[in-house]
């Protein structure tokens, strides 16, 4: 293919015409988009009436970036060779490295708390491995949990926070009321998420995707609608709060002649809580991992990636959709659940409010699972570590603060990015960007092209 | 029986709105067979819009009389909410039609979640109190006992409803577009076949719906005099839940539905507890969906393979 830029292609300059033409009609579009909303903001003035303020800047901004992206986006399809598709082929000669990424990344994954430990110090460690490490495990385990669900049984379920919410308030209730440690709440959370699953499922499940999509957003809400108004049980808006912390096999993390440093004969520190809470949420995310990867062996993990890919073909080869879709439903709760409980004592610091459950949240697990390809493990846990680690990191940059303002806040601005990449995800790339997962088997020899080049049960 | 006849007042308001959105939810899902996700926030989106224009002829030109006002606000409003979901459409649900089962609707969530968050981002968090207008009220009954009130806004609301359902009722049972839009829900490669621009009529089915939800937008903000960024989350469920019980697909449904669930919330609230409202209203949707999934005016699903 010659280079583009010595292209001389009859009606080149014709074309760059249309395309200058075409990017005046988008801009133009940006315009009308962008007018109320963006060129006149509303603000309180000290009478509480409200009064306009002009930001005519913001508009020209939008409008000159719409011409250009358009503008770039169709010379660069106009000129561009028609590249043909690729073919995936599984690389047998990739596999001693993959093996070999996998290991270093477990290692440095176990050596991490004592990695940064060593770079930081105690106090300056504690932010990196709980507002960072912490909090990324929790979404990696909690993207893997929806993973299973949306990625591959093709559940849409848009009210995963509310199993989230029954493992943190489950784990609350029974630590306080019956006085159970952390190791026997931990499982009984989980398991009660997973009873809610079946219980919530079992009459929804045969439902078409979109209709399931909405009612299980209605459950989430439900859920957080219950534990705001259940006075009595949840104490509302106040929320729980004093839940007893995690023990290390019963030895506190507190500085007394019991606690988990003297027993060890350690200086006492608070970073040694947190890096307990590390390995404890490291494992149970690679608990689901394990589990999920075992599953998707089993039968039943082939008749969840075939209920993906085509619900008709799978009732009429005698396949029981229900049973299939409650399993993948209740062990997806199950992991919510129980990244729940883990929540609370961790990251809640004993404190759970009906407010960390909104639909917001659900929504940002469903992104991380979108973005990360649906049904890839690694890709999901990838989506995880930039989006949740992209966040934080935004708001360590000093010199963001300088261009935005000192209020400058990202997380007002990662959803608003979040919910585009979603679009511009389905658009381009429907089976995620960081990865993609195929069933884990299918006739090999009779297909003639991938199995996403074409539509769902055709080919 | 003044209390009752108060809260039924208050309920075909409160489900004219309902009804007003429900319409862009069932219009999309009898002709491309999606749950248009982003619908409450499209109608968010048009309060906010409605409230902006508002203020500026108020405060900017300077237009005093309220009916002219109110009226450009009606008509800007309703022009620039189509304009969104025209471009929404084109730009996150065209591209996707033939996709995968689950992609529509991902990226239908994708735009809710952009649109909130581009109000948010743009007009700020905080709950927005829209100028006081409209404040009169008529008021029945006997002056010592409990009385029956009846606001303008009220009127509005009602009248603008059935003024502007009847002449969408026209154009769908009536012109050359609604026929158009009727053959494309029935068979969409018959109609293509027989010379009807599918992409225009589904382009124009959005538009018409976004429409609707607009008015819905200008009265759901002149009435509650307040509009915030969240507004389209729980108000377009319960819509879609309208939708839904009057059975989605059908136009009469739509407004039957609304008018049902306005009802059933404002009595749910008024005799029982208003905690618990809105758990009243989504377990209807499930109730609904799980046990009669055509609605009450819909037409049962044949499932294609």
């Amino acid at each position: 293919m010659p280079k583009q830029s010595t292209d001389v292609r009859p009606g080149r300059a014709g074309a760059i015409a249309a395309a200058v033409k075409d990017a005046s009609g988008t801009a133009l579009l940006a315009l009308g988009l962008s007018f109320p909303i963006l060129a006149l903001r509303t603000d309180q003035n000290m009478a509480n009436q409200l009064v306009l303020d002009q930001r005519w800047g913001y508009v020209a901004v939008a409008v000159a970036l719409a011409f250009l992206a358009r503008l770039l986006y169709l010379l660069r399809l106009g000129f561009a060779a028609p590249t043909a598709p690729r073919i995936a082929t599984p690389d047998a000669d990739r596999a001693p490295l993959v093996r070999a990424v996998t290991i270093a990344g477990v290692v440095l994954l176990l050596a991490f708390p004592f990695l940064v430990l060593a770079a930081a110090g105690p106090t300056g460690a504690i932010k990196w491995i709980d507002n960072f490490a912490i909090q990324i495990l929790i979404y990696v385990m909690l993207g893997w949990g929806l993973n299973i669900v949306v990625g591959l049984a093709g559940l849409l379920d848009l009210g995963y926070v509310a199993f989230y919410a029954i493992g943190a308030y489950a784990f609350a209730l029974l630590a306080q009321h019956y006085d159970l440690g952390f190791w026997v709440c931990l499982p009984l959370a989980g398991i009660l998420a997973a009873f809610w699953g079946v219980l919530l499922g079992f009459p929804v499940l045969r439902l078409r995707g979109d209709y399931l999509a909405i009612v299980t957003l209605a459950f989430g809400e439900i859920i957080r609608l219950v534990a705001i108004n259940w006075v009595d049980l949840t104490r509302g808006y106040a929320g729980i709060s004093g839940v007893p912390r995690a023990t290390f096999f019963g030895l506190p993390f507190e500085d007394s002649e019991d606690g988990f440093a003297a027993f060890f004969g350690l200086e006492f520190l608070t970073i040694h809580r947190t890096i307990f809470f590390f390995y404890v949420i490291l494992g149970l995310a690679a608990m689901t991992n394990w589990v999920t990867l075992r599953l998707r062996r089993l039968p039943v993990g082939r008749a969840w990636e075939a209920l993906r890919e085509d619900e008709t073909a799978c009732r009429s080869l005698g396949i029981n959709t229900t049973n299939t879709k409650l399993t993948a439903f209740s062990l997806g709760a199950m992991f919510g659940g129980l990244a729940g409980a883990f929540y609370v004592t961790s990251r809640g610091q004993g404190f759970v409010t009906p407010e960390s459950f909104t639909f917001m949240e659900s929504a940002l697990i469903l992104a991380i699972v979108v973005l990360g390809g649906l049904g890839s493990q690694v890709g999901v846990a990838i989506a995880a570590i930039v989006l949740i680690g992209g966040t934080e990191l935004l708001r360590e940059l000093e010199w963001m603060k300088q261009i935005f303002g000192r209020d400058f806040e990202p997380t007002h601005y990662r959803m608003l990015i979040f919910g585009l990449a979603m679009v511009l995800v389905m658009i381009w790339k429907p089976r995620g960007v960081i990865s993609t997962r195929m069933p884990s088997i299918f006739l090999r020899q009779r297909r003639a092209v991938r199995a996403d080049l074409v539509g769902e049960g055709h080919g | 029986m003044e209390y009752f006849i108060q809260q039924v007042i208050n309920g075909v308001t409160l489900g004219s709105i309902y009804g007003l959105i429900a319409i862009g939810y069932t219009m999309v899902f009898g002709i491309i067979g999606m749950v248009n996700f982003a619908h409450g926030d499209v109608f968010m989106l048009s309060a906010f819009i409605a409230l902006i224009i508002l203020l500026a002829l108020t405060q900017i030109l300077g237009i005093t009389p309220l009916a002219l006002a109110l009226l450009i606000v009606l008509i800007l409003a309703m022009v620039l909410t189509s304009l969104w979901a025209w471009a929404i459409e084109r730009l996150a649900y065209r591209p996707l039609r033939g996709s995968f089962r689950l992609a529509p609707l991902i990226s239908a969530i994708g735009m809710s979640i952009f649109l909130s968050n581009l109000v948010q981002v743009t007009q700020g968090p905080r709950n927005k109190p829209v100028p006081e207008i409209l404040n009169g009220v008529f008021t029945f009954g006997d002056p010592a006992g409990y009385t029956v009130t009846l606001s303008y806004k009220q009127i509005l609301i009602v009248a603008v409803t059935a003024l502007l359902l009847a002449a969408f009722w026209y154009v769908v049972q009536m012109t050359s577009i609604g026929r158009a839009q009727r053959a494309c829900e029935q068979d969409r490669k018959m109609a293509a076949l027989l010379g009807v621009d599918v992409d225009r009529t589904i382009s124009l089915t959005f538009v018409m719906g976004a429409a609707l939800a607009a008015v819905a937008g200008l009265l759901f903000m002149i009435y509650y005099g307040v509009v915030h960024f969240n507004d389209g989350f729980v108000p377009g469920v319960k819509a879609f839940t309208a939708a839904v019980l009057g059975g989605i697909g059908s136009l009469p449904g739509a407004v039957l539905g609304g008018l049902l669930i306005g009802l059933i919330e404002v009595l749910w609230a008024g005799y029982f507890s208003n905690d618990y409202k809105d758990v009243a209203t989504f377990s209807i949707l499930v109730i609904v969906l799980v046990f009669l999934p055509s609605g009450l005016l819909g037409r049962p699903e044949v499932e294609k393979v």
